[in-house]
C-alpha cells in the first residue's frame, strides 16, 4: 500500500494530499495522462501511410539487377496517429522544461528557444555543406564569429570547431598532443597520461584509444589533485595531464597553476576537460591558467539542447604550442573580406593531425550556442556562472545538517555529497534518487565521481528561481528525515510509485538482450497491451 | 537578464544562508592570478531577442538558401523534404531539453523511440542488431573499422576507392595516432576496383560504399565471401539511406557491420551537421559495439519498459577498456529519422527511392546529352559523375554566379588528382522540379 507522505517540511503551500496511486485498475491500462502505449510495429496497417508523395514517373531501373526484394517490414501510420504516438511517448519524460534537474556535470540550464529558430532560418538550416563557398559566405562569418568568442572566454589563440561532442574533442584534443609530441620526437617515449581518479570515464577511454597508459593520480583529503603525487608521478615518460576544472567534485583546483608548471616544467601537456567551463566562463579564462587544450560541450555551458543524449558539439581551444596540429577543416578569411574554407591538408600552413569528421562540424550547434552567448553577452555569460555558483552553495548550505557534503566548501556549480547520512538506515543513494522522481524531479547524478561512496553530485544551474530552489531543497530534507527515521526503508525500495513505470530490470535486460522488435516478442505477462490485445 | 531568474534581493539572500559577504567569495580558491578584475575584455554585452534575431538574419542574408536556388548538390549530404510533423516532434521540450536516459522510469519516451530507431534501422540495413545512433555517418564508418580490429585482432583496413574521401580521410587519421593501418585504393570514379585479390590473412575488414562516392550500385556479395573466408569482415558504407528503399541491402550481401548516414530521413542539410550516424551489425558482435544501446525488459509490475543495457561496453563503466569514448551521440536526431520514417512507413518510404531514382534518371539523361558530357555511371540511385569537357570547379562557381547550385566538383574533395579535375558530381532527389532542371540544363549549356 502506498502511503501518503509526510509533506509539511519545507512544502510552500504544503495542502492536503490524500491521493493515491493505490491498486484500481483501469479498463485500457491508463492512468489518466499517463497513456500506456504500443511499439510502432504494433499499431501499422497495410495501406496507411503520413505522408502523399507523388506517383514516380516509369524508368527503367540503372540499379545494376540489386533491387530489393520483399518487404522491408516498416510498419504503415497515418500522421495523427504518428503525432498522437510520439506525443504520448513525449509525456513519458522528465525535461528541463518541466523543473529542476540537477543532474550533476550535465549542466541541464534552461533551453532558450529563439536559437531554436535561428537555427531553423532559411539561409542557415537549409545550407548544403559543400554549396560553393561564394554562397556560404554568412555560414563561415558566423563560425568564425563564435571561434572568436570561445578563443576570447577561454584566452587561447585557436579553437578546432569540427568534434561533435565533449567525448570527440578530447580525443582531437589528445591527438594534437601526440602530434605536438611526434613533431618533437618524443611520441614513443612519452606513453603516460596522468588522469585524477575522479576524471569522467571518457579520459582515461580516449587516452588509452591513442595507446597511452593511463596512470590514476590519487586525490587529497580537501577533493583536489593530490601535488606532491603528481609531481612525484611526473617524469621523461609522461605525454600529459588530463584535469578537469573545476573537478568533478565541483570544487576549482587550488593548485592549479602549480599544476600545469609541473606539468611543463616535466615537458608533458596540460589537458583541460571542459564540461564544466559552466562554473568559470566569463569569469576565468583557462588561458591564463596554463592550459594546452581543452574541449568546450557547447550542449552544457552555451545551453544547446541535450536532446535525449545528443547532438552535441565539442570545439576545442588550443594553445600556441598546439594550434598548428588542429584538424582541417579551418575556415579562413582572405584579403578582401572573403572566407573560404581549408578543406585538406595541403591547404593549410599547419602540420594539421588530419579529418575528425565529414563537412565543417556541428553547424546547428554553433549557431544555438552562438544565439545564447550573444544574448547573454560577458556580462550576461558572468552573471550566469555566478548565479549558477551561487545556486550550487546555496543547496549545500541548505541541506549540510541533514545530508552530509563530501568536501569543504564553498564548492562551485555543483555540490556533491556522500552516503554517509543513510548509514545504517537501509536506504542507499539509488533509493533516495528514486524517491525524488516521485517528488516530481529528475535525480541528481549518482554514483560519480566514483572516489566518493555513494556520491550525489547536484548541479542545480542558473535556471531555477530562488522559491524553486528552496522547493526542491524541502523534499530533499523531507527524505533525508525519512530515510533518517530508520523506519522507511521499505518505501524507498519501492520507489518509484508514481512514475510512468515503476523500477526496471535492468539486470535482465543485460543477460536476455532484446534489442529490437521482432514479429515474435509478445509483451510480457501483466503489460497493459497485453490485455488491450486480448 | 531574460534568462536568470534570481534577482538582487534573492542573490543577497542566498549569499546570507550560504554565509558568503560576496559572490567573489565563492571563487576564493580560484589563484589570485588567473581571477578577471570584471568582465572579459573585448567583447560586447548581452543582446534582446529582436537583436540577435536580426544578427543572425544578417549571416543568412549573406548566404544562397537551396530553397532559392536550382539545387542539384549531394555528394554525402542531401536535400529531401521533411514533413513539418518531424521537427514539430523534436521541438516538444520533453524531448528536446531531456538528456540520456539514465533514469528509465521518467524517460521511456526517449527510451521507447529509441527502441523504434534501433529496430527501424536493422530493418532498413537488413541486419540483426542496430545501436542507439552515432554522431553521424562518417564518424561511424572509423568506429566500425576500430570494432572489426577489436573482434578480428588485426589490424589492417582496406579502403574502397569509392568510400568518400572524407569518411576515408577520417579512418586514415584514426588509423595514424591510433596505431593501426588503412590502406586505401585509389579513388576510381568508374567503380571498377578489384579489392577482393587485396584481402588477405592481416586484413581486418574491407570498407566499400554503396551506392559509391561516384553514384555506382554494386553487389558486394562476393567481396564479403572474400572477406570471411580470410577471417575478415566487411563493412558497407551508405551515405544516402533513402537508396535502401530501392536497393538490396548490404546485410543480404553478407556485410558484417553496416554504417549510415542517416540525415537524408528527417534531418534537414543544416550547413553539414548535426546528423544521424547509423550503425549495425551481426548478433554475435553486439558486445563489440560502440555506442549506447536499448534493451526490452519489465518493471517492478510486470509492465514492459526499455532500459540502457550491456552498458559494461561503456566509458563511463569500463574507462581505459571501454569499446569507445563515446558518451552523447544523436539522440535527437534519431528521433527526427524516427518520425519521419514512421510517416513514410514501408509505403512511402519506397515510393520516395522511387521517386528519387526517377528524379535523377531523368536528370542524367537530359545532361548526358549535353555535348561534351559523358555519363560515367551504368547503375545510380539518385547521385551519379559526369565527365565535363572542361575543369568542373570554375564551371560550378559560374553556375553559382546565376544562383544554381550545380552539384560538386569531385576536385573539392580529391584535390591531389588531376584525372579527377574535369569530373561532376549531380544529384537530384524528389525536390527536384522542371523549374530548377530547366536552369540547370540552360547554365551548363553555356558556361561549357
Amino acid at each position: 500500500m502506498v502511503q501518503s507522505l509526510d509533506r509539511s517540511q519545507g512544502r510552500i503551500g504544503g495542502g492536503a494530499a490524500n491521493t493515491t496511486a493505490g491498486p484500481v485498475s483501469t479498463y485500457t491500462g491508463n492512468r489518466a495522462l499517463q497513456i500506456e502505449e504500443p511499439l510502432i510495429f504494433e499499431m501499422g496497417q497495410p495501406g496507411r501511410c503520413g505522408v502523399d508523395l507523388p506517383e514516380p514517373s516509369k524508368v527503367k531501373d540503372r540499379l545494376n539487377g540489386l533491387k530489393r526484394a520483399g518487404e522491408i517490414g516498416l510498419p504503415g501510420l497515418s500522421e495523427p496517429q504518428v503525432v498522437q504516438h510520439y506525443t504520448r511517448l513525449s509525456q513519458k519524460n522528465y525535461a528541463i522544461d518541466m523543473g529542476v534537474y540537477p543532474l550533476g556535470s550535465c549542466t541541464m540550464k534552461h533551453n532558450p528557444r529563439i536559437n531554436e529558430k535561428v537555427a531553423r532560418l532559411p539561409g542557415i538550416g537549409d545550407l548544403h555543406p559543400l554549396q560553393p563557398v561564394s554562397t556560404v559566405q554568412g555560414a563561415l562569418e558566423l563560425i568564425d564569429r563564435l571561434a572568436h568568442w570561445l578563443k576570447t572566454l577561454t584566452g587561447m589563440p585557436a579553437v578546432a570547431m569540427s568534434p561533435a561532442a565533449g567525448a570527440h574533442g578530447e580525443m582531437c584534443g589528445m591527438m594534437a598532443i601526440a602530434a605536438a609530441l611526434e613533431a618533437r620526437g618524443e611520441r614513443a617515449k612519452r606513453r603516460v597520461v596522468l588522469a585524477p581518479e575522479s576524471a569522467h570515464g571518457t579520459n582515461p577511454a580516449t587516452a588509452a584509444a591513442l595507446g597511452f597508459t593511463v596512470k590514476p593520480i590519487p586525490a587529497n583529503d580537501r577533493g583536489r589533485v593530490d601535488l606532491t603525487a603528481l609531481k612525484a608521478a611526473l617524469g621523461p615518460d609522461v605525454a600529459a595531464i588530463m584535469l578537469t576544472n573545476p573537478n568533478t567534485c565541483g570544487l576549482f583546483e587550488t593548485e592549479i597553476v602549480e599544476i600545469s608548471r609541473a606539468v611543463h616544467e616535466a615537458g608533458a601537456f596540460f589537458y583541460c576537460d571542459g564540461a564544466n567551463f559552466n562554473a568559470i566562463v566569463g569569469r576565468v579564462r583557462p588561458g591564463d591558467l596554463g592550459v594546452d587544450c581543452m574541449h568546450i560541450n557547447l550542449h552544457k555551458t552555451f545551453s544547446t539542447p541535450h536532446g535525449g543524449g545528443g547532438p552535441g558539439a565539442g570545439p576545442v581551444v588550443l594553445s600556441a604550442a598546439l594550434a598548428p596540429y588542429a584538424p582541417y577543416p579551418w575556415i579562413v578569411k582572405d584579403d578582401g573580406d572573403t572566407w573560404r574554407v581549408a578543406e585538406d591538408g595541403a591547404a593549410v600552413d599547419g602540420k594539421p593531425l588530419g579529418r575528425l569528421k565529414a563537412f565543417h562540424g556541428q553547424m546547428g550547434m554553433f549557431t544555438r550556442a552562438l544565439s545564447y552567448i550573444m544574448s547573454h553577452g560577458a556580462d550576461g555569460l558572468k552573471q550566469a556562472a555566478e548565479d549558477a555558483v551561487l545556486s550550487a552553495n546555496y543547496v549545500m548550505a541548505s541541506l549540510q545538517d541533514v545530508m552530509t557534503p563530501a568536501f569543504e566548501g564553498p564548492c562551485m556549480h555543483e555540490a556533491l555529497f556522500d552516503d554517509s547520512f543513510l548509514k545504517d538506515t537501509g536506504v542507499s543513494t539509488l533509493d533516495f534518487a528514486k524517491a525524488m522522481i516521485d517528488e516530481g524531479y529528475h535525480p541528481m547524478t549518482m554514483y560519480f565521481p566514483l572516489v566518493v561512496h555513494g556520491a550525489m553530485l547536484i548541479e542545480p544551474t542558473e535556471s531555477q528561481a530562488k522559491e524553486d530552489l528552496d522547493l526542491f531543497v524541502g523534499a530533499l530534507r523531507a527524505l533525508a528525515e525519512r530515510a533518517k527515521s530508520g523506519t522507511a526503508a521499505e518505501d524507498f525500495k519501492a520507489a518509484p510509485r508514481f512514475a510512468p513505470r515503476r523500477r526496471l530490470d535492468e539486470t535482465l535486460a543485460a543477460r536476455k538482450p532484446v534489442l529490437r522488435w521482432r514479429p515474435s516478442n509478445n509483451p510480457p505477462e501483466g503489460d497493459p497491451m497485453k490485455q488491450a490485445a486480448e | 537578464m531574460r534568462y536568470l531568474p534570481l534577482t538582487p534581493t534573492d542573490r543577497s539572500d542566498m549569499l546570507a544562508a550560504v554565509g558568503a559577504k560576496s559572490v567573489d567569495e565563492l571563487f576564493k580558491d580560484v589563484p589570485a592570478s588567473a581571477r578577471l578584475p570584471g568582465k572579459v575584455a573585448g567583447l560586447p554585452d548581452h543582446l534582446g531577442e529582436l537583436e540577435v534575431e536580426r544578427a543572425f538574419q544578417a549571416y543568412a542574408a549573406k548566404n544562397v538558401s537551396p530553397s532559392t536556388a536550382p539545387f542539384f548538390i549531394g555528394a554525402g549530404a542531401y536535400r529531401h523534404h521533411v514533413p513539418s510533423t518531424v521537427d514539430y516532434m523534436i521541438q516538444r521540450g520533453e524531448f528536446l531539453t531531456s538528456y540520456t536516459p539514465y533514469q528509465p522510469e521518467i524517460t521511456q519516451g526517449t527510451l521507447q523511440y529509441l527502441f523504434e530507431f534501433q529496430t527501424q534501422v536493422s530493418l532498413l540495413t537488413g541486419m540483426e542488431v542496430a545501436n542507439a545512433s552515432m554522431y553521424d555517418g562518417s564518424t561511424a564508418a572509423s568506429e566500425a573499422v576500430l570494432m572489426a580490429n577489436r573482434i578480428t585482432r588485426r589490424t589492417k583496413a582496406l579502403l574502397s576507392g569509392g568510400l568518400h574521401p572524407h569518411y576515408r580521410a577520417i579512418i586514415e587519421t584514426t588509423a595514424h595516432w591510433q596505431g593501426y593501418s588503412a590502406v586505401s585504393a585509389k579513388a576510381d570514379a568508374e567503380g571498377l576496383e578489384e579489392l577482393i585479390a587485396k584481402v588477405d590473412k592481416e586484413t581486418s575488414c574491407v570498407v566499400v560504399q554503396n551506392p559509391s562516392f561516384f553514384g555506382h550500385v554494386r553487389d558486394f556479395t562476393k567481396l564479403a565471401a572474400a572477406c570471411h573466408a580470410a577471417g575478415a569482415l566487411l563493412i558497407v558504407v551508405v551515405t544516402e539511406v533513402v537508396s535502401l528503399g530501392l536497393i538490396k541491402p548490404p546485410g543480404e550481401m553478407g556485410a558484417d557491420i553496416v554504417v549510415c548516414e542517416g540525415q537524408s530521413i528527417g534531418n534537414g542539410l543544416g550547413f553539414g551537421g548535426p546528423y544521424v550516424g547509423l550503425f549495425a551489425t551481426r548478433d554475435k558482435y553486439v558486445r563489440q559495439m560502440p555506442g549506447r544501446l536499448v534493451g526490452e525488459t519489465v518493471d517492478a509490475d510486470g509492465k514492459r519498459g526499455f532500459v540502457l543495457t550491456l552498458s559494461t561496453r561503456e566509458q563511463h563503466i569500463r574507462r581505459e577498456k571501454a569499446t569507445s569514448n563515446i558518451c552523447t551521440n544523436a539522440g535527437l536526431c534519431a528521433l527526427a529519422f524516427t518520425v519521419h520514417l514512421t510517416l513514410l512507413g514501408e509505403a512511402g518510404f519506397r515510393r520516395l527511392a522511387e521517386l528519387n531514382h526517377a528524379k535523377a534518371s531523368e536528370l542524367a539523361d537530359r545532361v548526358a546529352a549535353l555535348p561534351g558530357v559523358k555519363l560515367l555511371n551504368d547503375s545510380f540511385f539518385n547521385e551519379f559523375t559526369l565527365r565535363l569537357p572542361k575543369p568542373a570547379a570554375p564551371v560550378v562557381e559560374a553556375l553559382a554566379e546565376h544562383r544554381i547550385l550545380a552539384g560538386v566538383p569531385v576536385s573539392r574533395l580529391i584535390p591531389d588528382d588531376p584525372s579527377v579535375e574535369n569530373l561532376l558530381l549531380l544529384a537530384a532527389t524528389e525536390t527536384a522540379t522542371e523549374a530548377g532542371l530547366a536552369p540547370l540544363i540552360a547554365g551548363l549549356k553555356e558556361v561549357l
